[in-house]
This record gives C-alpha cells, sequence and structure tokens, in this order.
C-alpha cells in the first residue's frame, strides 16, 4: 500500500496527542510502520496544536506539508480551517461541530469566523459530529476526543482493528472505562446517521 | 520486540545502554523529555536536575574527569549558557565518554531564534553526531560515547524538535557496563592552564584529523546507490524528507556523523551521480564545507535556510511541484498561547497592566505570556536570567538621559535560580532602581512541570532541600522582601506599593503554585456571572483569561475551563461575578 498520512488538530490540551497514540498503537498492532509528530512546549498553553500520523509499509517523514494529508481530523471547527490547507483535495475531514474560543477573540480583540463548517463541507467530504454534546451526555466533556475518534473509526470504515483493545490499553486505568464509552458512543453515533457526503 | 518512542525516549534508552554513570541537566524544549525518562533507570545510574545548563554540563564533565561515561542534554540556546566548559572541555579531553545533547528547534515552535548548532561542534572543534529517527537516536547516544573516548572529545549530539519528538518503532539492546578503575589524579590532563592549553591545541588538531579519517569509513554514514543520476547530501530530519520528496532511482549518501564530514566519501559519492544535492534544514553546513572541498553541488540555491523543511516544501523549491492546496474561503483568527485559567502570574501582570508607565523587563517562561493582549504587560525578554540585568541596563539608560521611570525586573522561580541570581546581585551591587520580582509558581512550568532547587523536589520525586528564594534575597542584601499571593489583586497592588514606597531596597516574592502541579491539592471553583448585574462593560476580559468571554453582550464564564482563581470577580465594578465552590 501506499503510505496514509493522518493531521489531528486542535487547542492545547483538547487531547489530540492521546487520540493520535491510540491511532499509532492500533497501526502497529496491525504491522505498519508509524511516524508520529507532535509539537510539545509553549503551544500547549491554549494555543493551536497538531499531531501528524503517517503509516504504511515503510515510512520515512514524520511530517506532512501542504496538501499532503490523507485525513484531517479536528477537535476544534476553527482548528479544521486552519489546517484545511494540508488536506488533499480529495482527502477527508472529520470535524468536531464544537467552537472554542482563542484568547484574541475572548479578550474580543478578534471575531471568530462565521461558517467554519459550512465552508468545509463545501469543499471536501467531512463526518462532522457533535462530540462535545456526546461526551456531555457521558459525564464529561473532557472524553470528546474519544468520542471523535470512535467516529472517525466507523466513517473511515477502519473496523478491522480491536480498537476497544487499543483504547483500553492506552488511556490510564482509571479513565479506561470513560474512554470505552466515549469510543463506542462516538462509532455508533455514525453508525446511525448517514454515511459521509460531499456537500454541494 | 520494538517500542514506539520518541528520539527523547530513546536516547534516555541509549544513555542507559551504554553504560553511563552519571547525568545532570536543565529542562528546555525540545530536549526536556531526555531526562524525564532517566529516572526509570535510576537504578543503574544517577540522574539530577540541574540549576542551569552551564552547572550540568561542568557536573557531567566533573564525572567524566573520573573516567565514567556522563552525559547532558539542553535546547539549542541552552548550549548558549553551556558553552563555557564546553570549549574548555574540547581542549582537555576526556576521561571517560562525554556526550552532550543540543536539541534545535528549527521553526521554533518553543524558542527565541533558529540557531544551528552543527556550527558549536565545528567551533569548539568536536564531532557532531546527527540521528534522523528514534532507532537511530538510541544507536547513535551509543556510538557517540565510543567516539568520545576513541578520539579523546566530547561529542555533540543535535538533534531537532522532529527528531526529539516524533515516535517511531525501537528496538532495544542491553546495557553495557563501563566502570572505570579507582580514581587517579591527572591535572596534566584536566588543568586548563595556558601552557597545557597551548599543547592541547596541536592536540585537537590531531584528533579531529585522525576523527574525519573515521568519519569516511564510520558505520553512521550510509551509501544508498540507485541508478546514478540523481544524488543527495543529507542528514537528521532533512534526509528522512528527501527520501519521500526525490523520485525513486536517487542515490542517497545519509551521514550520521556530520563533523568533520567524510571528505573522501562524499567525493566518491559524487562521481557516482550526475546531479549532486546536499540537503539539510537550516544552514548551508554541510554545503558550504563540501563546496569549498571543490565539489560541484545544489543546496541553498533552491532549498530554504529558513524554518522547518517537510517532503512537500522540499518537492516545491528543488522540483518546481506546487502543493495542490484547497482554499476554503474562510480565515481563521489566530490562537496564540495564553496564560492558563488561574494561572499565578495573571494578578501580577493585570496590576502592571494598569499602570502603563511602568517598565516590565520580562523572562523566559510561562509568565513570558505575561506580554501578550490583552495584558502586553511587558516590555522585554531577552534570556534566561535577562528579566533583571536588562533592567539594570535601562535603569542605568533612563538615568543617563535624565528619565524618570519605575522599573520592575521579572523572572520565575527556575529562572531566580538558572540565572537571575546574579541579575539579583547586579542590581544591588550597582545601585539600580530597579525592584526585582520573582514570579514564583513552584514549578518549571512552560516545559511540562519539572523541579527545581525552590520546590522542594528532584528529578527521581524525592523530597530535596528547598532553597527560599526571600532568603537568598536578603543575603544579598534586599532588607525589605515582600512575599505576596498574586491572585488577591489588592495584597499585589499593595506589595507593588509597598516595594516603591519603601525606603529600604526591596524586592518582591509573588508565591502561589502552578495549578497544574499534581502533588499539590489545589482549591478549584467555578465563577459565574449573575447577568441581571453585568452591565456588559468588558473589565473581566482584560484579565486576559481563556475562560472569560463575553456572550450576548455579557460576561460569560467557560465552566469547562475555569477553575474558580477569582481574578475576574475581582476586577468587576459591579460585583457580578461570583465563585461557586465545586
Amino acid at each position: 500500500m501506499e503510505s496514509k498520512s493522518v493531521l489531528l488538530v486542535g487547542v492545547g490540551g483538547q487531547g489530540a496527542i492521546l487520540t493520535a497514540k491510540i491511532l499509532v498503537n492500533g497501526l502497529i498492532s496491525e504491522g505498519y510502520d508509524v511516524k508520529m509528530s507532535e509539537v510539545h512546549g509553549m503551544s500547549q498553553r491554549g494555543g493551536s496544536v497538531s499531531t501528524q500520523v503517517h503509516f504504511g509499509k515503510k515510512v520515512n517523514s514524520p511530517v506532512i506539508g501542504l496538501g499532503a494529508a490523507d485525513i484531517l481530523v479536528a477537535f476544534e471547527k476553527m482548528e479544521a480551517v486552519r489546517y484545511a490547507p494540508y488536506l488533499k483535495p480529495d482527502g477527508i475531514a472529520v470535524i468536531n461541530d464544537f467552537a472554542m474560543e482563542s484568547s484574541t477573540t475572548a479578550a474580543g480583540l478578534a471575531q471568530y469566523p462565521e461558517g467554519c463548517l459550512e465552508a468545509m463541507q463545501a469543499h471536501f467530504t467531512c463526518l462532522v459530529l457533535n462530540a462535545e454534546a456526546i461526551a456531555e451526555s457521558l459525564g464529561t466533556t473532557k472524553c470528546m476526543n474519544v468520542v471523535l475518534f470512535g467516529g472517525m473509526v466507523k466513517a473511515l470504515g477502519m473496523d478491522d482493528i480491536d480498537w476497544e483493545k487499543v483504547v483500553a490499553e492506552t488511556v490510564p486505568p482509571k479513565f479506561r472505562e470513560l474512554n470505552l464509552k466515549a469510543y463506542r458512543a462516538g462509532y455508533e453515533a455514525v453508525e446511525k446517521a448517514a454515511a459521509p457526503a460531499k456537500a454541494d | 520486540m520494538k517500542h514506539l518512542m520518541s528520539g527523547n525516549e530513546a536516547i534516555a534508552r541509549g544513555v542507559y545502554e551504554a553504560g553511563v554513570l552519571v547525568c545532570s541537566a536543565y529542562p528546555g524544549t525540545p530536549s526536556t523529555e531526555i531526562f524525564e525518562n532517566l529516572p526509570q533507570y535510576s537504578d543503574k545510574l544517577y540522574c539530577e536536575w540541574a540549576p542551569n545548563e552551564k552547572v550540568a554540563t561542568e557536573v557531567a564533565y566533573g564525572a567524566c574527569t573520573a573516567g565514567v561515561r556522563s552525559f547532558t542534554a539542553m535546547k539549542h540556546v541552552g548550549l548558549n549558557v553551556a558553552s563555557d566548559p564546553v570549549y574548555t572541555a574540547a581542549y582537555n579531553g576526556v576521561g571517560g565518554g562525554f556526550v552532550i545533547v543540543s536539541a534545535d528547534d528549527p521553526s521554533m515552535h518553543s524558542s527565541q531564534n533558529e540557531q544551528d548548532n552543527r556550527w558549536v561542534a565545528r567551533h569548539a572543534k568536536i564531532a557532531c553526531v546527527e540521528p534522523s529517527d528514534s532507532q537511530e537516536c538510541l544507536e547513535f547516544t551509543k556510538a557517540a560515547f565510543d567516539i568520545s573516548e576513541r578520539f579523546d572529545m566530547p561529542v555533540l549530539l543535535r538533534t531537532t524538535t522532529r527528531v526529539s519528538h516524533s515516535k517511531s518503532l525501537v528496538e532495544f539492546g542491553e546495557r553495557e557496563e563501563h566502570v572505570p578503575g579507582p580514581y587517579e589524579k591527572n591535572p596534566g590532563k584536566f588543568m586548563c592552564v595556558p601552557a597545557l592549553a597551548y599543547r592541547n591545541r596541536a592536540k585537537v588538531e590531531k584528533n579531529l584529523a585522525a576523527l574525519e579519517e573515521y568519519s569516511n569509513t564510520c558505520p553512521l554514514q550510509k551509501v544508498e546507490m540507485g541508478d546514478g543520476k540523481l544524488g543527495v547530501i543529507s542528514a537528521s530530519i532533512a534526509y528522512q524528507y528527501a527520501k519521500d520528496a526525490f523520485p525513486e532511482g536517487t542515490s542517497f549518501l545519509k551521514l550520521g556523523l556530520t563533523y568533520p564530514l567524510p571528505m573522501e566519501l562524499i567525493r566518491d559519492f559524487a562521481s557516482k551521480v550526475e546531479t549532486l544535492y546536499v540537503v539539510e534544514e537550516l544552514d548551508p553546513f554541510m554545503e558550504e564545507q563540501i563546496k569549498a572541498a571543490g565539489i560541484k553541488c545544489i543546496g541553498k540555491e533552491l532549498v530554504s535556510p529558513m524554518y522547518e523543511l517537510n517532503p512537500q516544501l522540499l518537492k516545491e523549491q528543488i522540483f518546481g511541484v506546487k502543493p495542490v492546496t484547497v482554499d476554503v474561503g474562510v480565515k481563521p483568527v489566530s490562537r496564540p498561547p495564553a496564560l492558563c485559567p488561574g494561572c499565578p502570574h495573571r494578578g501580577f501582570f493585570y496590576v502592571m497592566s494598569k499602570h502603563r508607565d511602568y517598565i516590565v523587563t520580562g523572562d523566559i517562561g510561562c509568565y513570558t505570556l505575561g506580554g501578550s493582549a490583552p495584558l502586553s504587560a511587558s516590555d522585554t525578554s531577552v534570556c534566561m536570567g535577562g528579566g533583571y540585568t536588562v533592567a539594570v541596563g535601562l535603569s542605568k539608560a533612563f538615568a543617563a538621559t535624565g528619565q524618570k521611570k519605575t522599573i520592575f525586573g521579572v523572572v520565575g522561580d527556575s529562572t531566580f535560580f538558572h540565572s537571575g541570581m546574579t541579575g539579583a546581585v547586579e542590581i544591588i551591587y550597582n545601585n539600580a532602581d530597579v525592584i526585582p520580582v520573582v514570579l514564583d509558581n513552584h514549578i518549571t512550568g512552560m516545559t511540562g512541570h519539572q523541579d527545581n532547587p525552590g520546590s522542594g523536589y528532584n528529578l527521581l520525586g524525592e523530597v530535596a532541600s528547598e532553597v527560599k528564594i526571600e532568603d537568598v534575597l536578603r543575603s544579598y542584601g534586599y532588607k525589605n522582601v515582600i512575599v505576596v499571593d498574586p491572585q488577591d489583586l489588592t495584597a499585589m497592588q499593595k506589595a507593588v506599593d509597598d516595594a516603591l514606597a519603601s525606603s529600604e531596597r526591596a524586592a518582591i516574592v509573588c508565591r502561589r503554585p502552578c495549578l497544574l502541579i499534581k502533588r499539590i491539592k489545589h482549591d478549584r471553583g467555578l465563577c459565574v456571572v449573575d447577568t441581571d448585574k453585568c452591565i456588559g462593560c468588558k473589565s473581566c476580559l482584560r484579565v486576559g483569561c481563556p475562560a472569560v468571554m463575553v456572550k450576548n453582550k455579557k460576561a460569560f464564564i467557560d465552566p469547562n475551563q475555569c477553575v474558580g482563581c477569582t481574578v475576574c470577580a475581582q476586577v468587576c465594578p459591579k460585583g457580578a461575578i461570583s465563585r461557586k465552590e465545586s
């Protein structure tokens, strides 16, 4: 197979790195060569963050450039727009229908842009999930990253990996049950909805 | 079995396997996780956080003079701080193997500059080794110790952010013990007096010449011959990018030992390809030396010397293949990092922001963010420790130009121990009109929570001597050291006023532990807005808290982010914000 790239983006603290770790552990269990890149440090303090996963039979670069991602997973919708130039024109976007103010918009120094979701849907094949609402129904919005991940697994037909086992083994034991529920809830939400379709 | 590891984790494993006995470092992104991953091997090696990179390097080098393998790691600008002992260690040579990691940060994800520290290896006349993935991080670390001992020099193991923080699969080896015999004095080797330095000068050249010869046959250099049309010389992460960017059939000379360069090997490789490219991130370090040797190649004519590369950028810069991207037509607004909700630094910077005439010289740490809007309460941020010393320079400049200004020099607790202490002495010794402030959140924050001499714990998490910042300041002659909780804005303002009115030398210690410290039980709550009382004046937005925003012309506090610190409530003129216990 040709190698594939997944770009996971969000806001520092949303759990992009943990989600990428789940993804990577699953891919390794299937025998793929995997490289994953993340950035630590200053951006974690409420900044925009991205984590990249490159997998295939043998992969070289852990990092991808513009127009090179096969899948964009966005935990926040303005971040989806920010990283859209990294997605291949025929790539798939998995987006959390969730807005998070930035320090500039919260302080009233800038306006949070309208129509992020619609703009993405107009140009890419998108799966949109309100992971916040689903996570909230489970008791905490903190697990919306894994909800979105569950949705992505179903939408992209990545069922051949035993993700529940991977989730259970990747997350800290005290959050195991919560994350398993989150994974299943995201998966089922997409199962119920229609398959992703390109909007006009 | 293979393990998924970051480059930093793999270097830590390499240090363990290389039989290293003494390790010392100061944290700095992207190097920090190397030392965070050493305590797991602490039954076999000693590891510590030192107050700064120079101290760490000297500790490690001291151990090396006793014949044991020793190790230090730092971010690229940390090597600036540590350069004094590094350059001398290059002349003296080593006892046991001595390896120094420089983790460079192309694109400045978490740094103030983009310096390419391969030049330091060349300048200091020591070997430079560059891994390109996690497996190489482990193996090259071990090889670096062998090179250090064989050629009697420190070795610079240079990574970049993408090598340090990318994860790939790693296969482990076994630890090999390197235990020296009993200590033997050797002042003829380790005393850097001029006469010995004069002698060592020639030794350094001899060792470098021997190392260059070795570089040509060293197993860290790999030749992958293709069809002979295109050839690429590359190293570090740029090699991985080039592998993806160049067409099939391209030949590669992939270098692991990049200083001194294997010029004979390069000459031979160059003769076997029609067009030769040198692909390296940042400066034309290899390219200039290759061109100076009379070998024709293409490098920075096409490849940018600035910022990170990636496969798509290389395709565009070298082959003119523009990436196909989609413009969705919506412009995202910037999302800069900000002080966290409940950050203890907020109170100090809020008080400073009320006095725009004050000069605030900042430093390096989470509190650098006090300079961001809307607080915008910092005039300068230069380097670790500069918060005090830059203030002294400003005060002298104002005195020389007849300007009356109020200056606060600001450093964090970890920075105080790193290099703020000497600045605090400078203020008092040269009678500068500066009030030193320590924002003591009891942890080294921005790098991800490492202990320091003021936190009361060491790298292993053991209880350590807690050096009291106020005691240090008093011993210097600051007779009026005001310790204040910065989250109490009235007290914070009073501390500032008292310091300014003080007839004795004053200093301020703003003390409140970072909310993210796990070992401390924090008193969390939740602030809520009474929308009937709120007049929509936006005073609360001026504290710059990510949890505070405006919805429908009234203040709104995001319950998912708020921790109940009440700073916003304290600035509300109508008492519309109150705290609920959670």
